[in-house]
């Protein structure tokens, strides 16, 4: 992935690849697909290849943007608008960008463009049982998981946005995040030249959590990797990462997939979509659940089932961000939203339990020398 | 952790029961007339055995108690030299046995008792099946004998063979010898059952030991399901029990061994069908020795066999044919538990860090396989076999001392110490040699009356579950496992007790010995007897359950008990037929009544009472 950051110059030039996809469903997409659709997009049709759910959606290509920017016909001009700037003048910047990011917002996509995306999120609408489904509109830079790479354009994110005259339009904002003052300036001080860099845009539905949370695949508190450890709370994540509650604590045997442990605490605080503001707000849970169990078991089951097949995936201990939808029918709503590698335990060096015995009766003296801890 | 102190406890004698120190052995006491033992008494941390004796022990009773203290002793300190520990020290205040291990202090004492454990339990280890087929022999020669051993009757006039055969002894010399020879037996019996028990304690309390240094968070329930699928003679009687409902079923006379609730009834409806006397014959062959097994532990007098009631193994062959004719499956599914089991080991395995460790887990874990056998059928051998049969021996004694008026009714016997019937039947034979009267019948029945008052408050009282000072480790295997069954329950025993009203409580806490979640009607079973009244699909509540509990199994969806850790009988059983059970509870059959609706979750092992 660390050479990928750049598209291929021959494909970004007037002569655009036709064959290759302007517009593409995330299950299409893989851990090769970064140059494609980012790495946001890519790792999620990882997942999904995985066999793990993930709320569905769509990318607008590296190949869309490329097209988007050539219909346009504003390449030039861009060119032009940066052309001599100093990345240390942050009054031209802003003004270049501002200049740059208002083009890139108002001039108009191909007509075939538009239909491809209109199309994709009409396929992701019925596919969720709604008429406009809410998604979420983000950047997937080709770049951004590369230490210093935010040169790609700021990670915007737009959440709830409805219907397809909205969707387009985030989606330019989130092309136009490419032209901040703060990438221009990178790029000219990294010496990159500005018409290379190529952006890729995810629209996804949003999870309206029933609940959400995280879980790990280690137990954060002993390091042991046969247990999944899950955090819960009703609506969205937030709460349980942020740490505005105590959230409810379920220890899974990754083995057996049991729960061996839960311990369901007061939350008084969660979050809801407000879809006119398109914003979550926090709202107080009713006094009647803050002590109910904010996740079913077989829930817990399924999510535990899930993290077991991503840890495999990735071949290491994983911190997991999860929701359950409550738009979606049981059987379909339980979804990962992230998943990365823990570093807590995993950049620790266990030491071994053995006492270097190598027989049976070894350990056995050995073991009886020291004895066991009246607890 | 704070103890109370031994003798501020034996000093507060329960009123009524003064002197009740004469109904045990004397070493048994705590004193305060001998300063150092005083000393050594109050500085030694002594925890209550409840596993063991849930219950007061009878004088008689307190045979076990010295023939596993003698025999886990001397294998622990002279035989096999366990390097940080001598033996096990025992006490008992009011009826209740407190038990300590006892320490060797001196680390260069230590040192040098290293080579000669790992030569000796070495030697076991690396030869254990051998030894272990060598045990077996020797234990049912043992039992041979004990059956073979006549306690006789004192005769009148001796028979005249007794002169034309020139035999020079009397029954009189008889009785007193073969009663020696029925306690010698029994003390026998138990040397045996402590020969390999410590050694596969050890194996087993360190493999358990290292998996969860490994797997801090793993549930003990899944450390011991790796061991399981290995066959084990203790699950025959009920195997036994199955292929009589379907041979009953296959002779067509499952509608008579089916429908009678007394064994004597069926017997006699069988007499007059066609096949009876076949099916007949099958039950009787089965009865020995695979009846010979206690409804309880087999450690008390009242533990009494499928032998001495037939009804209940007959409950159990009901059970089993309601199940063939609904066409359900009766086998164990041992294919499907040893899947799991292997497929859970190598998950497990999969998920060690590094090399060593995990060559470390395979040499512990085949190591416990090895010993498993052994733990498990032990117990048939000597707590059912040997005790059944032994038990009832001894009420032939019984029935020779009530003869004579000694003692008034046979179960009278269990109140006297094992020496004190010696005396008592030397006191008969040498009155009935020479045509008196035995001076015994003029003083055992007063003092049974007494001890029985004695018991009965010994009864009411509750033993403390640990006094004196508790020391920071310990290293005997026994005791860490007993140690931890008790330790583990204390919490939660302490939890309960200090409810005024039991009647509030809605949740109680134990091992999680088999996982699932179900909701059902509880059935409070304090005995084996008891369980005849269980109806299909409700959840069993009893002290502790044995072998000869299992054909229950087959009608309920969980089971909970008082006593018993994630190896027990309740927790294995429960395991294989892939329902929850919750173990080592504490007061379950106190708190729980028959009838309320309890959620049992054997993966966190809590017990909701819903209502």
């Amino acid at each position: 992935m660390g050479t990928a950051f750049m598209i291929d110059e021959s494909r970004l030039g007037p002569e655009i690849d036709r064959r290759a996809p302007k517009v593409c469903f995330f299950e299409e997409c893989n851990k090769d697909s970064v140059a494609l659709v980012g790495g946001k997009c890519s790792s999620l049709g990882e997942l999904i290849n995985a066999g793990v759910r993930v709320p569905p959606g769509f990318a607008l290509t590296t190949h869309g943007y490329a097209d988007f920017m050539q219909e346009a016909g504003i390449l030039a001009e861009i060119g032009g608008l940066l052309d001599g700037l100093d990345h240390d003048d942050m009054d031209k910047l802003e003004e270049a960008s501002r200049t740059i990011r208002e083009m890139i917002e108002s001039r108009p996509m191909s007509i075939e463009l538009e239909d491809l995306i209109a199309e994709a999120y009409r396929k992701l609408s019925v596919r969720c049982y709604m008429p406009a489904v809410p998604v979420a509109v983000r950047s997937s830079a080709t770049a951004e998981d590369l230490p210093g790479a935010s040169f790609a354009g700021q990670q915007d994110t737009y959440l709830w946005i409805r219907g397809i005259d909205d969707v387009m339009h985030h989606v330019r904002r989130c092309i136009s995040s490419l032209y901040t003052a703060r990438a221009i300036a990178y790029r000219i001080r990294m010496g990159f030249p500005h018409e290379q860099v190529a952006i890729s845009v995810g629209i996804q539905k949003m999870a309206n959590a029933y609940t959400a949370g995280v879980m790990f695949t280690v137990h954060p508190a002993t390091g042991d990797r046969s247990v999944i450890v899950i955090d819960s709370n009703f609506g969205f994540g937030e709460s349980v990462v942020s740490g505005e509650v105590t959230p409810d604590n379920f220890v899974v045997n990754k083995v057996t997939l049991d729960i061996i442990d839960r311990t369901i605490s007061k939350k008084e605080v969660c979050y809801t979509a407000d879809l006119k503001t398109q914003k979550s707000v926090a709202m107080e849970v009713p006094a009647e659940r803050q002590n109910i169990q904010s996740i079913l078991d077989d829930e817990i089951t399924e999510l535990a089932w899930m993290a077991k097949k991503i840890e495999k995936h990735y071949g290491r201990p994983m911190d997991i961000e999860w929701a359950i939808d409550k738009n979606l029918p049981v059987g379909g709503n339980i979804f990962v939203l992230q998943a990365r590698p823990e570093t807590i335990w995993s950049n620790k060096q266990k030491a071994p339990a053995t006492t270097g015995a190598s027989s049976a009766m070894d350990y056995i003296v050995s073991s009886l020398l020291v004895g066991k801890r009246l607890a | 952790m704070k103890f109370p102190v031994p003798h501020d406890i034996k000093g507060k004698t329960i009123p009524g029961t003064e002197g009740w120190e004469r109904m045990y052995p004397y070493q048994y006491q705590f004193v305060t007339d001998d300063p150092k033992r005083n000393q050594y008494e109050k500085e030694t941390f002594w925890f209550y055995d409840g596993l063991h004796y849930p219950e007061p022990l009878y004088p008689f009773d307190t045979i076990w108690d010295e023939a596993w203290y003698l025999a886990l002793s001397q294998f622990n300190n002279r035989i096999f030299q366990v390097p940080p520990v001598r033996g096990v020290d025992h006490r008992i205040i009011n009826g209740y046995v407190y038990i300590s291990p006892v320490p060797v202090k001196d680390p260069e004492e230590i040192g040098k008792r290293v080579p000669n454990f790992m030569e000796r339990a070495g030697y076991y280890y690396k030869n254990w099946d051998a030894l272990e087929a060598k045990w077996k022999l020797k234990m049912e020669a043992t039992i041979a004998e004990l059956e073979a051993l006549e306690i006789p009757r004192l005769p009148d006039v001796e028979d005249l063979s007794v002169v034309t055969d020139g035999i020079g002894e009397s029954k009189g010399y008889h009785l007193l010898k073969n009663y020696d020879d029925l306690i010698n037996l029994g003390i026998k019996c138990w040397q045996y059952h402590f020969e390999f028990l410590n050694l596969g304690y050890a194996a087993y309390v360190f493999f358990m030991d290292f998996t969860q240094k490994l797997f801090p968070n793993i549930p003990m329930q899944r450390v011991t399901q790796m061991i399981s699928g290995i066959d084990v003679i203790m699950y025959r009687p009920d195997d036994e029990l199955k292929e009589l409902a379907k041979k009953a079923v296959k002779l067509e006379v499952d509608d008579i061994v089916a429908g009678h609730r007394e064994w004597e009834d069926v017997k006699a409806a069988l007499a007059n069908r066609r096949h009876g006397d076949e099916w007949l014959a099958a039950f009787e062959k089965a009865r020995y020795p695979w009846f010979n097994i206690s409804s309880g532990t087999g450690w008390f007098h009242n533990d009494r066999s499928w032998n001495d009631n037939l009804n209940i193994p007959l409950d159990g062959i009901q059970t089993y044919i309601g199940k063939i004719r609904e066409g359900v499956s009766i086998d164990r599914p041992m294919e499907a538990v040893r899947a799991e089991r292997d497929r859970i080991t190598a998950e497990y395995r999969d998920l060690i860090d590094n090399d060593d460790d995990r060559k470390q887990f395979d040499e512990l874990l085949g190591c416990a396989k090895t010993v498993f056998p052994y733990v498990e059928n032990h117990l048939f051998y000597v707590e059912h076999w040997f005790h059944s049969v032994f038990w009832n021996k001894m009420r032939e004694v019984a029935a020779i001392m009530q003869e004579h008026g000694v003692i008034k009714e046979i179960e009278d016997v269990w109140y006297l110490r094992r020496d004190e019937i010696k005396q008592a039947l030397w006191d008969i034979v040498t009155a009935w040699a020479t045509g008196v009267t035995p001076r015994g019948t003029a003083t055992w029945p007063a003092e049974i009356e007494w001890r029985k008052g004695v018991m009965q408050k010994f009864r009411e009282w509750s033993p403390p579950p640990a006094i004196g000072i508790a020391p920071e480790v310990i290293q005997e295997p026994f005791t860490i496992v007993l140690w931890g069954v008790t330790n583990s329950s204390l919490s939660a025993w302490s939890d309960v007790q200090g409810v005024a009203d039991p009647d509030s409580i809605t949740e109680l806490k134990g091992f999680a010995a088999s996982p699932g979640l179900v909701e059902g009607k509880a059935r409070v079973c304090r005995s084996a007897e008891d369980i005849r009244d269980l109806q299909e699909g409700e959840i069993l509540v009893a002290p502790t359950t044995s072998p000869s509990w299992a054909p229950a199994f087959a009608k309920i969806k969980a089971c909970v008990t008082d006593v018993g850790g994630v190896m027990s009988h309740a927790a294995i059983v429960c395991r294989e037929y892939g329902m929850p059970a919750v173990v080592g509870t504490g007061l379950s059959t106190r708190v729980i009544k028959t009838g309320m609706t309890l959620r049992v979750d054997g993966s966190s092992g809590v017990i909701s009472i819903v209502q």
